[in-house]
């Protein structure tokens, strides 16, 4: 039995404490996960909650004071005259103008995505799914001033649009449209269609994604069981793909719709000169230094979002996001 | 699934599939046409001729490269900021459950999901209760809170596909925990982490909804487009940096593809 003798010490079951503040700190956090758990969370909480969270009752506050019609100071007094202003006619269109504004873009966007996202989620495979892919990733993540920029350049008097239209002898048609009242204009840069089309197209890719996984779910048997039954394409849509997707698209509606509602950009850039939400916003806490209308004017987005989101929950589009 | 093969899609399907790709696509092609053509006081169509030269009349513009650094500078400060934020958030929502661990993901991503114009106004009003002048870290400040939120959702599902027992092997070996740390969780989600902190990176430096409100004088690159958006002064070098932009910016999301297209979820479907 030489070989037990000459063998090693065998290690111990438990290894002895390490040593170093190193060590004693790794033990430490293994003996305490909750301590872990909290050191972990303690950055990014008191981050997003002082920066953001703070920030946002800032405004809310803000919200409640009034303004010195005659100083132009902030009177920092609790009062609801400022939600009051709220409610003066010019300020209900400019309200009205950007929810409706936002429905349609939402409709629209809707209706575009739909045909992209079902090719991708039933007919591409393989190489072409990873294209289709990238195809709405790119713009999507593509920098939103070219993209606002670019319609500009389409959009222009002397655009593609026109040279486009021109060539077709089709010029007549854009002529027409821009004489009609609301939706026209001098040119479609200038006109409450540039502005529907821009939103269209900067927030279509947000509306393509989640309708494709909504789709992607849709076991395709379904669709040929309904056509095995005898149902027209159009049967099948109305009843079986349509009902599957609105999840999926009630999700992407969120997106539209939120975005439309707070965007002060693309309306000021390519439009009229009829305000919306966002642009009412900018021009309140900028030039006219009301901050607390400012601040009543994004709780208006913030509660129309608020019953939004509680619609769509029960539709249960969050499962499809 | 049909077991007969790939079904082949109607006509009009593919039509219409194919109509609003090409819708997303032509308008950012147009801007590499337009930053070589000649014209220079308007958007005429065709380019009446094509030229390089305002690739270098843009190249000896000091107020682009201002911009331009600036813009660089918080996109790196805060992408930073975001992958330690962001990467902390998901260890521990991910490894744990505790009391309160939905709403810790609600506040990760309300900052996104409210619109840009709230978020920027809520902090311009606490920075002018608190009274902080604007400066380099105002910017950085807005930038970090909405880029922790795709650094998070990568890292999280990154978290989620690697299994918590490898931990606690490398702990039974005798590795202490930053150790293990270094040694295995890092290498784990570290692809999910450049993803991330590209994306983080490429939201920054695009961002100008929230940068108007908390720069005050100061120009990123974003808003010194939005300022020759509104009052042109010399178009043909909007039009070449709007180019210069676009490819900046879709590089970092071309890698983010190709780290994470074989994870369940592939960086970039949520912004």
């Amino acid at each position: 039995m030489t070989l037990t003798a000459t063998q090693a010490k065998p290690a111990p079951a438990v290894l002895p404490r390490a040593g170093g503040v190193r060590g004693a700190l790794s033990d430490l956090l293994w003996r305490k996960p909750k301590l872990l758990l909290l050191l972990m969370l303690l950055p990014p909480v008191l981050w997003l909650g002082i920066v953001y969270i703070g920030s946002l009752f800032a405004l809310l506050l803000q919200s409640f004071f009034s303004i010195d019609e005659f100083s132009g100071l902030i009177n920092r007094q609790f009062t609801l005259k400022t939600y009051g202003d709220l409610l003066q006619a010019a300020n209900l269109d400019i309200i009205l103008r950007t929810v409706t504004m936002a429905a349609l873009v939402t409709l629209a966007s809707a209706t575009i995505a739909f045909p992209i996202a079902y090719y991708a989620a039933r007919y591409a495979r393989g190489r072409w799914k990873a294209l289709f892919y990238l195809g709405v990733m790119l713009p999507l993540w593509s920098s939103y001033l070219v993209k606002i920029y670019a319609w500009k350049l389409i959009l222009a008097k002397e655009g593609i649009l026109t040279w486009l239209l021109a060539k077709l002898h089709l010029l007549w048609l854009l002529d027409g449209w821009l004489s009609l009242p609301v939706v026209g204009g001098n040119s479609l840069s200038v006109s409450s269609t540039g502005t529907f089309i821009v939103f269209v197209y900067v927030w279509l890719p947000f509306m393509i994604l989640p309708v494709q996984a909504a789709l992607e779910r849709v076991p395709g048997n379904l669709v040929e069981a309904s056509s095995d039954l005898g149902a027209s394409p159009g049967q099948t849509f109305r009843n079986v793909l349509f009902p599957l997707a609105l999840p999926g698209i009630v999700a992407g509606s969120i997106f539209t719709f939120s975005l439309t509602l707070g965007d002060y950009i693309i309306p000021q850039i390519i439009g009229t000169s009829r305000l919306f939400i966002g642009q009412a916003v900018y021009s309140q806490q900028g030039t006219a230094g009301n901050i607390p209308l400012a601040a009543a004017f994004t709780v208006v987005p913030i509660v129309i979002m608020g019953f939004y989101l509680w619609g769509a929950k029960r539709m249960g589009a969050f499962d499809a996001l | 699934m049909r077991s007969d093969g790939s079904p082949s899609a109607p006509l009009g399907l593919k039509v219409a599939a194919a109509c609003g790709l090409l819708f997303l696509h032509l308008p950012i092609f147009l801007i590499f046409v337009y930053a070589f053509t000649t014209e220079e006081k308007s958007f005429a169509w065709p380019p009446p001729g094509l030229t390089m030269q305002w690739f270098a009349v843009t190249w000896n513009r000091p107020d682009v490269w201002e911009a331009l650094s600036l813009s660089v500078r918080v996109a790196a400060i805060s992408t930073l900021v975001a992958l330690v934020l962001g990467t902390l958030c998901a260890a521990a929502v991910s490894r744990t459950r505790f009391f309160g661990r939905e709403t810790i993901s609600l506040l990760v991503i309300l900052p996104i999901a409210l619109p840009g114009i709230i978020t920027g106004i809520a902090l311009r009003s606490a920075f002018s209760l608190a009274e902080i002048p604007f400066s380099f870290w105002t910017i950085v400040l807005g930038h970090a809170t909405f880029c922790v939120v795709v650094v998070y959702n990568n890292a999280v599902a990154r978290f989620r596909r690697t299994s918590g027992s490898m931990i606690e092997a490398s702990m039974d070996l005798g590795a202490d925990g930053f150790q293990t740390f270094r040694h295995v969780v890092l290498p784990n989600i570290a692809t999910a982490l450049l993803a991330g902190g590209m994306l983080a990176f490429a939201l920054s430096f695009d961002e100008v909804i929230v940068t108007t409100f908390t720069a005050g004088q100061q120009q990123t690159l974003p808003i010194w487009m939005l300022e020759e958006l509104i009052r042109p002064r010399q178009r043909p070098v909007t039009n070449v940096v709007a180019m210069v932009v676009v490819l900046v910016t879709l590089l970092p999301i071309l890698v983010a593809y190709y780290l994470t297209r074989d994870g369940d979820q592939i960086a970039g479907s949520g912004k």
